[in-house]
């Protein structure tokens, strides 16, 4: 009747059409990581060497403020109208809904990393001393451990009070070693000090683990009531 | 509270405040589950086996406010398997609204939102409806259109259920009414009479 | 009268623990009688991962079979789990500051028990400002993914510190432990056991309670009786 795949892209190109319209998360996430960018700039006053041992580590904590943002009003759209009432009645599947939310979050703070990037390459002077097209599989595996955990506890967070503190207050801890596979291996390939090929398998593994999690327990999430 | 509802009838559910009427409305459509007891629904438990023939119009309009009528319905209907455009647009039609219309939906009036919800919770023809005080807000005009229409879909077969505390609405329409005090029903009764028992103490069991 | 009579045998065994830890332990040949405090900090270390196991597997069973005792286990089994933590976290800097002159050391342990630490005092939070009946399904959901997460967190960290190594605090599994010493470890743990056990007792049999008072509550807001009808 309604597939998952079918209801997932649904909900996927919902969610694309939504953001391009208002774009709200985009906006905010962009200008949100910028001002981080800036200010450690001032924190930091890295010369071009030390830059390379620090970039890894700011980069992705303005990637990970920034992926708050987007991931805070997630499921506002859904709330506003108590949307997600008509989604629990009708026949499609949880997972589609949940898949949906995350790829298009995917999506968003992709295109956000990707427009950074460049800025904090000029902020910094970068030059990847590694094998940069290593990076690629970092950003995609790194962004994606982020996204889908964060999708799915701020699934979570909507039934709590402070629920845009909830969130990070939740992700944070159990993200930790998938944060600590994007900084080490960034890290790695930016001074060109070693293979990241760990840290990448961690990231992978990390996303395997908590994507099935999550897809074995969104149903539940979403009709705890 | 036991009860049973049939096919083909619209039932009014008068209450106070806080008598569970939405609740009730919520627990058959599995939104909220009961503390104790069961929900048939065509002689099943099973929820899978039923959502599909069943609609919900919430208090809340639960639609986008960014999209279009038609994009919303086009959406919804996905969610159950639907992909006909042409259907979609009848049913906006079907409601008096205007298909082509590209205002998005929070620029519309509370009685165009309040059509188009209903829309959205009948595009996939279900034979149960659940209907959340669907007058709220209306206009005389608008809210007689509503009544209109839930005596069209009563008349092709559906069973309909309006939590409302407009009883003057349903008059006519509504072919049997109950009153909830509590969470208990304290009285049943033809037409909308069970309106004028306000005051009723008794628990007919 | 059973409770009395464990807490009665939990105060024994602690007491023993206490002088085996204390006194019939060898001293140690260069850190002195500092080193005593590994008899409490790696006990509570074990006794609050068995802890967090055990939230672990009751969250499983409520949302298998939603039975609100497991759900009063995991809570109570997670607190006693972060209070044991957080006697491992306190320790770790005690034991450090005399004898390396360091407060902390991002050693792979004590940093994995930081943010086991941060993982369950996460779950308390997220128990505490959620509202509604849906509590204890979010936060069982919420264990299983912090469970889940140890191993990797053990494992990443692990590496990060076999990058850039660090002092480590506790020298090790057991290296060279001396016999009489495994001895005072041991009847510690057995002890620190116990009174876990005590606590998940006391606050299990208060969660029960608090439960069937909401329970009270909502029947008394709703009234008992039904109204049945049938036509």
């Amino acid at each position: 009747m309604s597939s998952l795949a079918a209801v997932t892209v649904s909900n996927l190109r919902k969610d694309v059409r939504l953001e391009w319209r208002s774009k709200d998360a985009v906006n905010a996430m962009l200008f949100f990581a910028l001002l981080v960018v800036v200010i450690f700039s001032f924190a930091f006053d890295p010369t071009a060497e030390e830059s390379r041992q620090i970039v890894g580590g700011l980069v992705w904590v303005a990637f990970l403020f920034a992926a708050i943002v987007a991931l805070n009003q997630a499921w506002m759209r859904e709330l506003r109208n108590q949307v997600l009432d008509a989604y629990r009645v009708s026949p499609a599947p949880a997972n589609a809904l949940f898949m949906g939310k995350a790829l298009g979050n995917f999506l968003f703070i992709s295109v956000v990393e990707a427009l950074l990037m460049p800025l904090f390459v000029v902020f910094y002077n970068l030059r990847p001393v590694g094998p940069a097209w290593q990076l690629v599989p970092v950003f995609l595996l790194g962004t994606w451990a982020l996204v889908v955990v964060g999708t799915f506890f701020a699934a979570i967070s909507l039934r709590t009070r402070s629920r845009e503190v909830m969130l990070p207050l939740i992700l944070f801890p159990i993200s930790i070693p998938a944060l600590l596979g994007m900084v080490e291996a960034t890290t790695m390939v930016l001074t060109g000090t070693d293979t990241p090929r760990f840290w990448i398998t961690l990231l992978l593994v990390y996303d395997v683990i908590f994507t099935t999690v999550c897809l074995l327990l969104f149903e539940t999430v979403l009709h705890a009531e | 509270m036991t009860a049973s509802f049939q096919p083909g009838r619209v039932y009014a559910i008068f209450g106070d405040n806080g008598a569970g009427k939405s609740t009730l409305l919520r627990v058959i459509c599995g939104l909220a589950s009961a503390t104790a007891g069961t929900v048939r629904i065509f002689g099943s438990r099973e929820r899978s086996e039923f959502t599909a023939r069943l609609g919900y119009m919430g208090h809340a309009p639960l639609l986008y406010d960014e999209m279009t009528g038609m994009e919303n319905l086009r959406y919804f209907a996905g969610l159950y398997g639907i992909d006909d455009g042409a259907r979609c647009e009848q049913a906006i039609a079907a409601v008096g609204l205007d298909p082509a219309l590209p205002r998005r939906v929070g620029d519309y009036s509370q009685g165009m939102r309040q059509r188009l919800s209903l829309a959205r919770a009948a595009i996939h023809d279900p034979e149960i409806l659940l209907l959340d005080e669907p007058f709220s807000n209306l206009d005389p005009g608008s809210a007689r259109a509503m009544g209109r229409l839930v005596a069209d879909m009563r008349d092709r077969g559906k069973t309909i259920l309006v939590v409302t505390h407009q009883a003057a609405h349903l008059d006519g329409i509504a072919d049997e009414s109950l009153w909830m005090s509590a969470g208990r029903v304290a009285a049943w009764e033809q037409g909308i009479a069970a309106a004028d028992r306000a005051t009723a103490s008794a628990v007919l069991s | 009268m059973k409770f009395k009579i464990f807490a009665v045998i939990t105060f024994l065994l602690l007491s023993y623990a206490l002088y085996q830890g204390m006194v019939a332990a060898p001293r140690e040949a260069t850190m002195g009688d500092i080193q005593r405090i590994f008899y409490y900090h790696v006990p509570s270390a074990w006794t609050s991962f068995l802890c967090f196991f055990a939230n672990f597997i009751a969250s499983i069973i409520y949302l298998a079979r939603r039975n609100l005792k497991a759900d009063a286990f995991a809570v109570s089994t997670a607190e006693v789990g972060v209070v044991f933590c957080t006697v491992v976290l306190v320790t770790g800097p005690l034991w450090a500051r005399p004898v390396w002159g360091i407060w902390w050391t991002w050693d792979a342990r004590l940093t994995t028990t930081l943010v086991l630490w941060l993982i369950y005092v996460s779950y308390l939070m997220l128990r505490r400002y959620s509202t509604g009946q849906a509590t204890p399904t979010l936060a069982a959901a919420l264990a299983i993914f912090g469970f889940l997460d140890v191993p990797i967190v053990y494992m990443s960290i692990r590496w990060w510190r076999t990058q850039h190594p660090q002092p480590v605090i506790a020298g090790g599994q057991g290296s060279g432990l001396d016999p009489h010493m495994w001895a005072a470890v041991l009847w510690n743990w057995v002890a620190f056991m116990a009174f876990a056990a005590l606590l998940i007792w006391v606050r299990y049999r208060l969660e029960i309670t608090r439960q069937q008072l909401d329970e009270a509550h909502a029947l008394k807001a709703v009234g008992q009786a039904e109204g049945s009808f049938t036509r």
